[in-house]
């Protein structure tokens, strides 16, 4: 067993899994409040990494594009909300969740139409050269990115655990007709909870978008994140770093060691395989909270 | 039509299931009409609005400059496929009706799949330049199907030519090693055996390595190309797969300058999203980009000078796929025209545009009369030969533009024959069809 190899696919595998996660972040806060599963996610971070990209490219500074990115980001949450999702309220899950398949090709195709439809490199200035620690090659981009993600979550604790509004989201998820009867506005609450799956949507947009080029396919990267919701559960912020690091080596230790048996490229569906079986065993996923209803 | 106008009409004309508006809808009597199963929208819009722009600035060009070929005016109409196989059957099922279909032109390996069987029913050319089946080389068995100037065996042989050449002959190839990282899809798949075929022919080895669609991730492929230590890599990719093949090689200190890019890895999208980390990379092509050359400065001059551009982004004239496109628009133009000399100066059938496209030959001097020298290098299209010997060049990304740094290179093309025809006679065996005999059909024409 080459071991330094070893490690550093390894290493490489749970990187990767932390540019899941980011993704899949965004699914777990519209999910945990309201029940949607927004299939639009990708779209909305495809939207925020070309309206961004697209304003450096006009002559914005960078922190000036940043707001304005934010903003519409904000904006979009807030209107998705408004017009699609509130109107909807009380029906079936696959109805709501049909609904923000139609609102992720609107947004892909109103992105194009303003845009246009060209590729755009988005450098963020920070170098991806490997960085050689022991023998074992890591990007610094990479690192970048782990980093980033820690901080989001670490503020998205904060934000839930000690901020009016983050205890009102947590009251609506843990218990909808509670929060209600105790005075929460719902309205007011998923506003928010979209408001911020644009904010994740912004971060990701911008990490994938330096990594991948922001072009149309960035919205595909939601792909990546369906098998790490399975394996940590749709509704826990743990759960998606978890799952994350758990889906990025899987799939990378499985290309390298196991791929070569099946002539390789395997790994666009083990983590599905993988998400498969942990279905079976835990449907819940790894930290989603069990459904216990009565009959 | 400016690309929001165009972007717009694509946009609602995918909403609404019709074909988008364009100058230049329908035809009649002296008018050549092109039906365009174009992609504005979706995840290849990038590609097609290029590739499109270019073959609609080459048709303007020659209505605005020649009155049409020989008085005879060429229009098009363009329906939306945004790639996807059945809106390009259904686009394909409603520009048919339309009377005097020269050629179609889907630039899709899988629309182009689909529609084989049809147009040998409807009796048009199918034209799939630098793509598509590569056992439709053989006209003998693929009567209307037209895999022009580079199929996908001989661009693998252009390559290895290529490489053999930089390392000093064919004989220096002994002995090295080759990794492929191709697309996991049927096109990424279609060049495995010619790379076997060749590694045993030249005693190199070689390491065939898959990404999975879309391409997006490609950590562990580099990993295992880091530990193999290839003395080249060739990038067969397509799409989102080609940036990060150069940005994930940057991250495992492979050097870029050795990696070789196949014909759908060498645009400005390809390399323009991995920014330093393309610097240096090299990539095959059969048309070179710029807009230096004559018919480009006719187009810039005669048509966006009249604002009749196709491109609204004027910086990206003369860009690969832009040339793509008016290669494309000349080999079809000319292929009328020859057709043209045989049935009459007026608008004709698709077997009689067929007919000009097998005997399409454009020699150096007559490309050069085109105002295309060095643009493209020749083609010769015969009954059994529907690629048509193109010559295949490679360029260079220096950061901002592409320059050429080969001369133009023959591929092997006696080496692949016989594979070519083994598959193709099997396809034939299997459909039922009747082998042509081209010195009959030269003999009665």
């Amino acid at each position: 067993m080459d071991w330094p190899f070893f490690t550093e696919v390894l290493v490489g595998g749970l990187l990767s899994g932390v540019m899941y996660s980011l993704v899949a972040i965004g699914f777990v806060l519209i999910y945990k409040t309201s029940g949607v599963l927004n299939f639009a996610q990708g779209a909305m971070l495809l939207f925020a990494a070309l309206t961004f990209v697209s304003l450096t490219e006009r002559g914005l500074p960078f922190w000036a594009a940043l707001l304005l990115t934010l903003a519409a980001m904000v904006a979009i949450g807030a209107t998705i909300e408004r017009t699609v999702l509130r109107p909807l309220v009380n029906q079936p899950p696959i109805t709501l969740f049909m609904a923000t398949l139609g609102v992720s090709y609107v947004i892909e195709g109103a992105a194009q139409l303003l845009w246009g439809t060209q590729v755009h490199g988005l450098d963020l200035g920070i170098d991806d050269r490997p960085l050689e620690i022991s023998g074992v090659l890591i990007s610094i981009f990479d690192l970048f990115a782990a980093a980033v993600a820690g901080a989001m979550v670490a503020a998205l604790t904060l934000f839930f655990r000690y901020t009016r509004i983050g205890l009102g989201f947590r009251a609506v998820a843990d218990d909808q007709l509670a929060a209600l009867a105790v005075g929460l506005s719902l309205d007011r609450i998923w506003t928010s909870v979209w408001t911020a799956a644009g904010v994740v949507a912004l971060v990701a947009g911008l990490l994938w978008g330096a990594r991948l080029g922001v072009q149309f396919s960035l919205s595909l990267v939601v792909l990546k994140a369906l098998p790490v919701l399975v394996l940590g559960g749709f509704d826990s912020i743990a759960g998606a770093i978890v799952g994350g690091l758990i889906v990025g080596a899987v799939e990378k230790l499985a290309e390298v060691y196991i791929g070569p048996f099946f002539g390789g490229g395997i790994e666009g569906w083990i983590a599905y395989v993988a998400a498969l079986g942990f279905l079976l065993i835990r449907p819940a996923g790894l930290f989603g909270a069990k459904l216990v209803e009565r009959v | 039509m400016s690309l929001p106008t165009a972007l717009k009409s694509a946009f609602f004309a995918a909403l609404l299931g019709t074909a988008a508006l364009t100058p230049l809808a329908g035809a009649q009597a002296d008018e050549q009409y092109f039906p365009l199963q174009s992609y504005r929208v979706g995840p290849y819009a990038a590609g097609g609005t290029g590739f499109f722009g270019g073959f609609i600035d080459y048709l303007n060009l020659v209505n605005t400059r020649d009155g049409g070929v020989n008085g005879v005016k060429l229009t098009w109409d363009e329906c939306e496929t945004q790639y996807e196989v059945e809106r390009g059957v259904e686009c394909y099922k409603r520009q048919k009706s339309k009377p005097g279909v020269a050629a179609w032109n889907p630039l899709s390996v899988g629309i182009a799949y689909a529609m084989i069987d049809d147009v040998g029913r409807d009796k048009a050319p199918l034209i799939t330049v630098n793509h598509g089946r590569t056992d439709s080389t053989d006209g003998r068995v693929f009567k209307y199907v037209f895999p022009l100037l580079l199929n996908p065996y001989s661009e693998t042989s252009g390559i290895v030519n290529y490489i053999a050449a930089k390392e000093g002959g064919l004989e220096k190839l002994k002995g090295k090693k080759l990794a492929v990282l191709h697309h996991g899809s049927p096109y990424g798949k279609e060049t495995i055996p010619v790379y076997q075929l060749l590694a045993e022919k030249y005693g190199f080895s070689v390491e065939q390595i898959e990404v999975p669609h879309p391409g997006n991730e490609q950590q562990s492929q580099w990993l295992s190309i880091r530990r193999s230590k290839p003395d080249y890599v060739v990038l067969r990719g397509w799409g989102v797969m080609n940036p990060v093949a150069l940005k994930t090689a940057q991250k495992v200190g492979f050097p870029v300058d050795h990696i070789i890019g196949n014909v759908w890895s060498n645009s400005e999208e390809d390399v323009i999203p991995a920014g330093e980390a393309a610097k240096g990379y090299t990539a095959i092509t059969t048309q070179a980009s710029g807009a230096e050359y004559p018919v480009l400065q006719e187009i810039v001059k005669t048509v966006y000078g009249a604002n009749k551009g196709n491109l609204d982004d004027k910086k990206r004239i003369g860009s690969v796929y832009h040339n793509l496109g008016i290669v494309n628009g000349i080999l079809n133009v000319e292929a009328v025209r020859i057709a043209q000399a045989k049935f009459g100066k007026r608008a004709l059938t698709g077997d009689e545009v067929r007919w000009g496209f097998e005997h399409l030959k454009l020699d150096a001097a007559r490309v050069e009369a085109l105002g295309a020298k060095g643009l493209f290098h020749s083609i010769n299209v015969s009954v059994a030969n529907h690629e048509g010997e193109g010559r295949v060049t490679f360029q260079q990304w220096d950061g901002g533009k592409w320059k050429v740094v080969s001369d133009w290179i023959a591929p092997d093309w006696a080496l692949l024959r016989p594979i070519i025809e083994k598959s193709s006679l099997a396809y034939a065996a299997e459909h039922g069809i009747t082998v042509r005999d081209p010195a009959a059909e030269e003999a009665s024409n």
